[in-house]
């Protein structure tokens, strides 16, 4: 069931780089990640790929695939017909490192732009007692891999680069979701998720959902969701009256 | 294997998205192979059909009112002075001036229209097919500048919810004329094929009006305790569930719309005859 097929791969670096091509033995059950592995041991020993578990687990493997954000490992040979040419390349809206690895730098910077989980003062470690149903919504997001494969494809940055500093990217837009659906957390990221971390430029056209591995639904358990509670502060003047009205009466 | 070379400012060709200084320069815009603009094309298609038949139906103010008790979506509640001539088609008064530029339902036309304006599900739809922002997944968009929904007009778009509101109102009156179209004038109570029509469309109006976003805010989605308020956890829930449908409601009920009014102004054009089945 073997069969030689043609992979068009970026090879480069930050100067510049070009795609080439290659003929490599694909085997039955195989993924991209393995086709990869053979042109390195056989044909191209430099060839740079960031990987780690070979399991969708580790969201090392980020790359495009005939044009399309995925995980190296989680795709399936078995999706292209055999003459197909399988075009692979760095994902586009990082800095290129070498080859198809890319510097995701950009992430860990928005990582650490969302203030943490903030649990009561009174309680201790140890103490925290949660519902399921309360929890249920965190979780979800709590799949992630950061992959970043939805930050790749978000447009709001990849054809912008200007954005990247008021952007934070649909994985930590859906981080700030997590911690305003958290039962225990107090502290309030609404007002900063408008004006710090651009969720108005999201216009929910939904591609990080399309393309995250984890199935997460980002778009509507997410990011519409805190479209909505941005609403309820900002542009919901009987919210706005309802609070008002509440805090008076204690 | 021909290398893509980058100007001497360090930036690969055109400079911009795709193309900014240090990522890989790869030359084509988008490197997708399979026909990624067949479902904007599609929705443009749709949504033009759409807009077309709504706008000939709202002026054409003829055939709105059938068999003396079915009245279509497109002119409910009729308030125009020109209802009066389909007698029984007015059950909310008659007030505004019979005027051509006028709908005869130019007090809910308008909100169903920013209702579904700012739906997030259309929202989506023509920002992808009308603004290509982005046409689709990894397809360069054609902005140079893009500020999403942070500045005017845009910004309006965080108001769906009021317009949520209306549109229960105005789903409320559609309800309304689909059960009194059971009685007709002078038959009594009859069911016709029209009435299974009237139904099929208020039952899928309310699906796709149950099924939004702000509804599921508003019934639960804004709490972060469900454990302490279990009905509206239970009334998210089914939000939720139908909220996954979204998409598939809102095209749906643009076919019953047309199709509904299609019955409607058939009969009463008499082009077809309504089926009795009762009565
Ligand atoms: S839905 Fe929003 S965050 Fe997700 S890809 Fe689209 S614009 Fe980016
Ligand atoms: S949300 Fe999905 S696509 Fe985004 S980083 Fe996490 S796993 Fe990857
Ligand atoms: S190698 Fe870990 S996700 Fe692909
Ligand atoms: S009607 Fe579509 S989200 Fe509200």
């Amino acid at each position: 069931m073997s069969y030689t097929g043609t992979f068009r791969i970026w090879r480069g670096d930050a100067d510049g780089g070009a795609l080439a091509d290659f003929r490599v033995e694909v085997n039955e059950g195989e993924v991209v990640l393995d086709v990869l592995h053979r042109l390195q041991a056989t044909q191209a020993p430099d060839l740079a790929v960031r990987w780690n578990c070979k399991a969708g687990k580790c969201g090392s493997c980020s790359a495009e695939i005939n044009g399309k954000p995925r995980l190296l490992c989680m795709t399936r040979m078995s999706v292209f017909e055999r003459d197909d040419v399988v075009t692979v390349t760095p994902m586009r809206t990082f800095p290129v490192i070498r080859d198809l690895v890319t510097d995701v730098s950009f992430n860990y910077a928005k990582a650490r732009e969302i203030p943490s989980f903030t649990p009561p003062a009174d309680l201790a470690p140890g103490e925290y007692r949660m519902a399921q149903v309360d929890v249920n919504r965190s979780q979800e997001f709590r799949k992630c891999i950061e992959c970043y494969l939805c930050q790749d494809t978000c447009h709001v940055v990849r054809d912008h680069e200007e954005n990247k500093e008021s952007f934070a990217g649909p994985r930590f837009l859906m981080r700030i979701a997590e911690l305003e659906m958290h039962p225990l957390d107090v502290a309030d990221r609404v007002p900063a998720a408008q004006e710090e971390h651009g969720l108005g430029r999201c216009n929910i056209t939904k591609c990080c959902t399309d393309v995250c591995p984890e199935g997460i639904k980002i778009t509507d358990n997410a990011l519409i969701p805190m479209k909505e509670r941005v609403a309820d502060r900002r542009y919901d003047p009987l919210v706005w009256l309802g609070r008002t009205i509440s805090r008076r009466r204690g | 294997m021909t290398t893509t070379a980058r100007d001497a400012g360090g930036r690969g060709v055109g400079g911009r998205g795709v193309d900014s200084p240090g990522r890989a320069a790869i030359g084509a815009r988008t490197l997708r192979s399979d026909r990624w603009w067949l479902p904007p094309l599609a929705t443009t298609v749709g949504l033009l059909i759409f807009i077309g038949y709504a706008t000939v139906r709202t002026f054409q103010q003829k055939y709105f009112f059938a068999d003396e008790r079915y009245l279509t979506p497109f002119y409910s509640p009729c308030v125009s002075l020109g209802c009066a001539s389909e007698p029984g088609a007015a059950h909310f008064g008659m007030f505004l001036p019979d005027h051509p530029l006028i709908p005869y339902a130019a007090l809910s036309l308008p909100f169903l229209l920013l209702f579904r304006l700012t739906c997030y599900y259309y929202r989506k739809a023509y920002y992808r097919s009308f603004a290509l922002a982005p046409a689709a997944c990894a397809v360069p968009e054609p902005h140079a500048t893009y500020t999403g929904e942070t500045r005017f007009p845009l910004v309006l778009q965080n108001v769906h919810r009021y317009f949520f509101y209306v549109a229960v109102v105005i789903s409320i009156i559609n309800t309304y004329d689909a059960i009194v179209a059971f009685r007709h004038p002078t038959d009594g109570l009859v069911v016709g094929v029209g009435n299974l029509v009237l139904l099929v469309n208020v039952v899928l109006l309310w699906c796709y009006t149950a099924s939004c976003h702000s509804c599921r805010h508003v019934m639960g989605g804004r709490l972060t305790h469900f454990s302490k308020h279990p009905v509206r956890y239970r009334l998210w829930t089914w939000v939720s569930a139908l909220n996954t449908r979204h998409a598939t409601f809102a095209w749906t009920t643009l076919g019953t719309l047309i199709l509904t009014d299609l019955y409607v102004a058939l009969v009463a054009s008499g082009t077809i005859t309504d089926l009795r089945l009762v009565g």
